[in-house]
């Protein structure tokens, strides 16, 4: 079965975002290894990598508006609420932990490999309310 | 919702996928809402009723009504 337009358009921009993160982060490693930026600009090298991150939120977003299927946007709606509960919870308890002394201090940007690992999960539960209905 | 999608569909031969093309959605879509799963929005009700030729509550059965 051939995909539809709108998942073909997604599956490019991921792509495309993909491709300027990794090229964002060697280059921002590469000059802050090599030859430290300062003042504002070191701000704006650092975040370069965040930026494609961020594209990837706005390429699901416009999946989710272009997708013409609403029972499939919803089930991504439902995997992305999923998502984002799981992240913030366990950001949540994290942070609780670090403050206490219990844990070591990770990195803001960890929330969003969270988020993408809440994906799987809401991919998971999906999978499973399909295949109890199924039965 | 309860629906008589399931019985409609048959009575002209249809399979799940043949119905999902029709309405421009997915084989996964027609499921969900023929077992009731799903409530569709009402553009896609009045699709489905216009392209069985029937009034939207000719289809789906009232929640008030069972």
């Amino acid at each position: 079965m051939s995909l539809r337009p709108e998942m073909k358009r997604y599956t490019y921009r991921l792509l495309l975002t993909f491709c300027v993160y990794a090229i964002a982060l060697v280059g921002a490693n590469m000059w802050f290894r090599h030859a430290p930026p300062s003042g504002l600009l070191a701000y704006v090298v650092a975040i370069l990598p965040a930026l494609p991150i961020m594209g990837v939120f706005v390429v699901i977003g416009r999946l989710l508006v272009e997708m013409r299927d609403e029972y499939v946007r919803m089930l991504m709606v439902r995997q992305s609420l999923i998502a984002t509960g799981f992240a913030l919870s366990v950001s949540t308890a994290w942070g609780f932990l670090e403050g206490f002394g219990l844990v070591e201090h990770a990195q803001g940007y960890w929330t969003t490999v969270l988020w993408f690992a809440g994906l799987g999960l809401g991919g998971c539960f999906n999978a499973l309310t399909e295949w109890r209905a199924a039965r | 919702m309860n629906n008589h999608l399931r019985t409609l569909r048959a009575e002209r031969g249809w399979s799940q996928q043949d119905l999902a093309e029709r309405l421009d959605v997915s084989r996964q879509s027609v499921n969900a809402i023929e077992t009731g799963r799903y409530d569709p929005s009402l553009p896609l009700a009045f699709k489905i009723a216009e392209l069985f030729a029937c009034a939207i509550e000719d289809i789906f059965v009232s929640p008030s009504k069972g």
